[in-house]
């Protein structure tokens, strides 16, 4: 099945691994993307103000291009990205009045009828289980803790999961062969954008995040946000700063292990 | 009799010749352009014009020397946007995905709402541009905002305060200098004229009396015309 | 009348007074260290009419995760209530930080999100 692939900006810059391993991963198990030919910044976080059209216009252009295209099905590998642009598909599927104020200030373009489902990769996988164990030919032997963050799970009505004890990556680390262990901050906020302004916020919770990992007996953490990947990741230098006892973890995007995984690096 | 129609600049009426640019139509009602006017041919970008025209809501933005008056027409002259430029040194930058962003912050604003490309009178894809330089893409920026003329009506509409031509032009100046292919042959050259190869030859030219030196340019070698098939069309 | 009140019920279109004070917003808030006041004690600022709720860190330090949101027993959407509150201040052209002063380097989606909840 060919879907509409959304990048965003952060899979061609810092999460290009991200990109590069799923692209691969996925075309083992019959899951074909497409790049959009023109797409455009997604905005990030969503915007909650009722008022606020003028923030929704970046993911209803990407909709109608997936429309424009020829795609009923838009398939986006970042958490954040996955939850702004459902978020907007949600009330372009429901709310007439702005929708028809939403049209008509993008006059340049046609109408959003509402057509393009917004899916993530997860979702997809929890299908193909058997097809994911037949193509592991190195099991992955090692612990695993699939950590969500909270765009992935949150609101109700774009998660991909029971959001308060989802099980998907647990269970796609266990086709692929290793051992996912459970541990309660899973589905905790990592901090998000508090890293630009704020960055005790973040500190703070990569040392309640990755030692609660380390201490359930994780060898690494798992993840599906370049967000969460740089807030858990890249600011454990700092936290080793702040907390000289912070023992450090690695952490890796889900289609890593995919690929390593299936043999295919 | 000629055909005039009712312009309003600045808020007064004046009755034009129809035919004319709105500059020409500007000066006919007496007004003299010591800024604002520059080329007349739509390639500096000086003369940025604002205008509406009567009983339509629309903001219209264009050229004064490029675009002819209408009846109705409420004009206003912008000889420039203010905008800030990043200060850089070319020669020091180490460009990489970010250095667009780091430079010009302002472009995280962008929330696609195509203002900037609606506004362009050169009808360049200013919205696609940008989002190029967002995601890093230093080429593509280059390649979409080449045919820029840095008029600033871009910036001017633009909600999120982007100055949308300087960071094409950073953008550019990267690509240039960084990233497109150098001339070779030209390097080459410019070597040999550094280590002298040529000195020789021009200190005899210098020392040539008049007489010899007009026979020498009558018979040079003269490259044969090119052939039909490469030459450009008219 | 109390205009923060009004303000913000628009802005959000959530019913504060739905509110029994259970606390389940607070307990489960991954940034409430960092908070002045809680997200509990938010909803009956608002309700009294207590602008020190516009001033403070609290709505700034919010990392929009939905998990108060999704875990109050009443419905109640405190995370477009804090949106409501950043809204205030931002509508009125103050921005929370200078873009000229952000860490340069840090990856586009930190620097966006930041973008849309901290300048408008």
């Amino acid at each position: 099945m060919e879907m509409a692939y959304y990048p965003g900006c952060t899979l061609k810059t810092n999460a290009k691994l991200f990109e590069e391993s799923a692209m691969k991963a996925f075309s083992l198990i019959g899951i074909e993307m497409k790049e959009l030919d023109k797409w455009y910044c997604c905005g990030t976080v969503y915007s909650l103000a009722k008022d606020n059209l003028m923030y929704r216009l970046a993911s209803i252009r990407n909709l109608i291009r997936a429309q424009e295209e020829g795609f009923d099905k838009l398939i986006t590998l970042c958490s954040v990205c996955y939850n702004t642009l459902s978020q907007a598909n949600i009330m372009a599927r429901n709310d007439k009045e702005a929708m028809e104020k939403i049209n008509s200030f993008m006059d340049e373009e046609p109408d959003y009828e509402g057509s393009v489902d917004v899916l993530h990769p997860l979702q997809i996988l929890k299908e193909k289980m058997w097809e994911i164990k037949e193509r592991v030919k190195k099991p992955l032997n090692r612990k695993y803790a699939a950590y969500y963050g909270c765009l992935l799970l949150r609101p109700a009505e774009v998660s991909v999961d029971d959001y308060e004890n989802p099980g998907i990556m647990e269970e796609l680390i266990e086709a692929l062969g290793g051992e996912a262990v459970n541990f309660p901050l899973k589905n905790e906020c990592c901090g998000s954008y508090n890293v630009v302004a704020n960055r005790e916020a973040v500190i703070e919770a990569n040392y309640r995040i990755v030692t609660n990992a380390r201490k359930n007996g994780a060898d690494a953490i798992v993840t599906s946000c370049p967000l969460c990947y740089f807030n858990l990741k890249d600011m454990q230098k700092e936290v080793k700063k702040a907390y000289s006892s912070f023992i450090e973890l690695p952490v890796h995007y889900f289609t890593e292990l995919m690929v390593e995984a299936f043999g295919v690096k | 009799m000629m055909k005039m129609v009712r312009i309003y600049i600045m808020g007064k009426e004046y009755k034009v010749p129809e035919g004319l640019t709105i500059m020409k139509a500007m000066e006919y009602a007496g007004y003299r352009f010591i800024r604002g006017a520059g080329c007349r041919a739509g390639f500096c970008g000086a003369c940025a014009t604002v205008y509406r025209k009567e009983g339509d809501y629309k903001l219209y933005t264009d050229l004064a020397c490029q675009t002819t008056v209408e009846d109705g027409m409420y004009l206003v002259q912008l000889p420039f946007a203010p905008a800030n430029k990043a200060v850089y040194d070319i020669k020091k930058i180490k460009p990489d995905d970010k250095t667009l962003v780091n430079f010009y912050p302002e472009i995280a604003r962008c929330v696609s709402c195509n203002t900037c490309t609606k506004a362009c009178p050169q009808e360049l894809e200013v919205m696609d541009y940008i989002q190029s330089a967002l995601r890093g893409d230093v080429k593509k920026t280059a390649e979409l905002s080449f045919d820029c003329i840095q008029c600033g009506l871009c910036a001017l509409r633009c909600p999120a305060e982007i100055a949308h031509y300087h960071v094409a032009q950073l953008a550019r100046r990267l690509y240039g200098r960084y990233f497109m292919p150098r001339a070779l042959h030209l390097e080459k050259r410019l070597k040999e004229l550094e280590k002298g190869k040529f000195d020789k030859e021009m200190e005899r030219i210098k020392k040539m009396k008049l007489e010899d030196l007009k026979k020498m340019y009558n018979s040079r070698d003269i490259e044969p015309e090119e052939s039909e098939e490469t030459r450009e069309s008219d | 009348m109390n205009w923060l009140l009004d303000k913000v019920e628009e802005l959000s279109g959530e019913n504060l007074y739905a509110c029994y004070q259970c606390g389940k917003c607070s307990a489960g808030c991954p940034m409430v260290e960092e908070m002045d006041i809680l997200p509990n004690q938010v909803i009956l600022y608002i309700i009294r009419g207590n602008e020190e709720v516009v001033e403070a860190k609290t709505p700034w330090v919010c990392a929009q995760c939905y998990q108060c949101g999704v875990r109050c027993p009443k419905e109640v959407d405190i995370t477009k209530i804090m949106e409501a509150l950043r809204l205030i201040k931002l509508r009125k052209n103050v921005n929370h930080i200078k873009l000229e002063k952000v860490k340069k380097n840090l990856p586009q989606i930190a620097v966006v999100s930041a973008t849309r909840k901290y300048t408008g």
